[in-house]
């Protein structure tokens, strides 16, 4: 490699890394100050774990976590049991069934989130339907369910049709062959629609905030809340969030590096 | 056999009722208010109000800017970034893409409030509303712009850059004749998938531009409180220029990378 390559290579590495610096930097800011004892960001302090205390005592703060988490599972599950149907339903249609399905589905994947939850609090006031844990789950359905259709259909696209022929020539029932035989084959697609759905229930918050019943909030709407209302939430609240942020970032990084260690060996274990 | 397959294809209704009662039927109910006054009575007045008022227009002026500068910069940035990644030899470059890609997992507000207090410690909140709007925005959708870039940037076989250069073009020839027409579609599907929430999403304006800032989203935000029928007509509009711009870009095609459905 001459010196022109090895400099130009530098200086690709040290774009990527500013990039990356930028990106991690706020983050990274609120870990640090997440275990110094102070309420703003910038005054000294020294080591204390009172924002974490503050997050686990904080009754209002752990039923938030606790609606969003809830939220996301049921939300989650609903919209993978759904969508794995319906991109099942999709690809044993007709092709035209198949694609004026698709293009509906595409709808709330391409839609401004603002759109889709005005559409949908309008059609639920309109209709008499009062908000309630009900209209709140169908709206993260509406956002979750499509992306489920969309992790599940490749992996129906590569499917070998023949298996299922030959299990309900050996005399399976066509429930059995569906579950025994079709079910296995998409299992990978229907498990990272979930993660998908998970992400997306997990990370909303316009639709949240347009069809949820008052008094219900997630972390996006608490934190919403408190940092542009700032009314009743003091300091140490908004602080609290530093720790929140820093546990889920950690979580995120631990699930992500074991995703890809498993992916590797399984990688492996395919290749031996 | 023909009962067989009849169960089969069935397995798909409950999603196709929900698509109909969840997805069609709201985007129903947003047209008929959008074209109805407060009487229920069938008015375009909506439409020509929306359009006549002139500190409307100039607020959607300025989200346009805003979206318009988010997306250009997002753009300048993701694409080095793609295009070094993608055509780097290196055997772990998914694990440095992975790394551009796990702070959107955090929760979007929350991001957004890392932001926030890494602007006020800089001593920018409140001080530069425009400015930090726009810092937010292209830090929450750089990913969605690197994303399609990278995808369509690997596909281009590497032939055709030994072939370039076998033909005595320079990098920068190739580049512009090779590299970018062929990027195009990624350019484009990037494009759509940072514009729109540029225009849309007011929490990162809201939370950063000190309130002062205002994009079309919001406007529909203050006419649910006040005003359904124009609030329908901005969705509508809004609704429209999505199409529009999908169906241009081939957006409806089946195989397409979604906010990194297929990572």
């Amino acid at each position: 490699m001459n010196r022109k390559t090895l400099a130009f290579n530098c200086m690709k590495a040290a774009f990527i890394g500013i990039v990356l610096l930028l990106l991690y930097a706020p983050i990274l800011l609120l870990a640090v100050y997440s275990f110094i004892g102070t309420d703003v960001i910038g005054t000294g302090g020294s080591f204390s774990l009172e924002h974490y205390a503050k997050l686990f005592t904080d009754e209002q703060v752990l039923t938030m976590i606790g609606n969003t988490v809830g939220l996301a599972f049921a939300a989650a599950a609903l919209s993978t049991v759904l969508g794995t149907l319906g991109a099942l339903g999709m690809y044993y249609s007709k092709r035209r069934v198949r694609a004026a399905m698709g293009a509906v589905s595409r709808i709330p994947i391409i839609n401004a989130e603002i759109v889709t939850a005005l559409s949908l609090a309008i059609m639920f006031v309109a209709f008499g339907l009062p908000k309630s844990y009900f209209t709140l789950l169908m709206g993260h359905m509406v956002i979750c369910t499509p992306f489920v259709v969309l992790s599940v259909m490749p992996k129906l696209k590569q499917m070998d049709n023949s298996l299922y022929e030959a299990a309900l020539d050996l005399g399976a029932s066509p429930a059995a062959a569906l579950f025994k035989v079709v079910l296995p084959q998409i299992i990978p697609g229907i498990i990272s629609g979930f993660m998908l759905a998970i992400t997306l229930s997990l990370d909303d918050y316009i639709v949240t905030v347009y069809t949820r019943p008052s008094g219900f909030d997630t972390i996006s709407t608490y934190v919403f809340n408190a940092t542009i209302r700032g009314n009743a939430h003091t300091a140490e609240t908004l602080s609290s969030f530093w720790a929140l942020t820093t546990i889920i970032f950690v979580i995120i990084l631990l699930v992500v590096i074991t995703a890809n260690l498993a992916g590797r060996k399984q990688k492996k274990e395919v290749r031996a | 056999m023909t009962r067989l397959r009849f169960t089969r294809k069935s397995l798909g209704i409950p999603y196709a009722v929900f698509l109909l009662f969840f997805v069609i039927l709201p985007m129903l109910v947003i047209v008929f208010y959008a074209f109805t006054d407060k009487q229920m009575h069938v008015s375009f007045g909506n439409f020509i109000q929306f359009f006549s008022d002139p500190t409307k227009l100039s607020t959607i002026v300025y989200s346009l800017v805003i979206a318009l500068i988010t997306t250009a910069v997002c753009l300048l940035i993701a694409y080095p970034v793609a295009y070094i990644l993608a055509r780097s030899k290196m055997k772990r470059k998914f694990v440095i893409l992975l790394l551009f890609v796990t702070p959107m997992w955090i929760n979007f507000v929350l991001r957004v409030n890392a932001i926030r207090e890494l602007l006020n410690w800089m001593g920018l909140l409140g001080e530069a509303n425009y400015f930090n709007t726009i810092f937010g925005m292209v830090y929450d959708f750089l990913p969605f712009m690197i994303l399609p870039l990278y995808t369509t940037l690997l596909k281009i076989d590497e032939s055709l850059f030994e072939a370039s250069a076998d033909l005595g073009a320079g990098g920068f020839t190739t580049f512009t004749r090779i590299t970018l027409p062929l990027s195009m579609p990624g350019v484009a599907s990037g494009i759509t998938m940072v514009f729109l929430p540029s225009m849309t999403n007011y929490v990162v304006s809201d939370m950063l531009g000190n309130s002062k800032v205002t994009i079309i989203g919001k406007f529909i935000y203050e006419y649910f409180g006040t005003n359904w029928h124009m609030g329908s007509m901005v969705a509508l509009i809004l609704l429209v220029v999505v199409f529009l711009s999908t169906w241009l870009t081939g957006g409806f095609r089946e195989d397409e990378t979604v906010r990194g459905a297929n990572l």
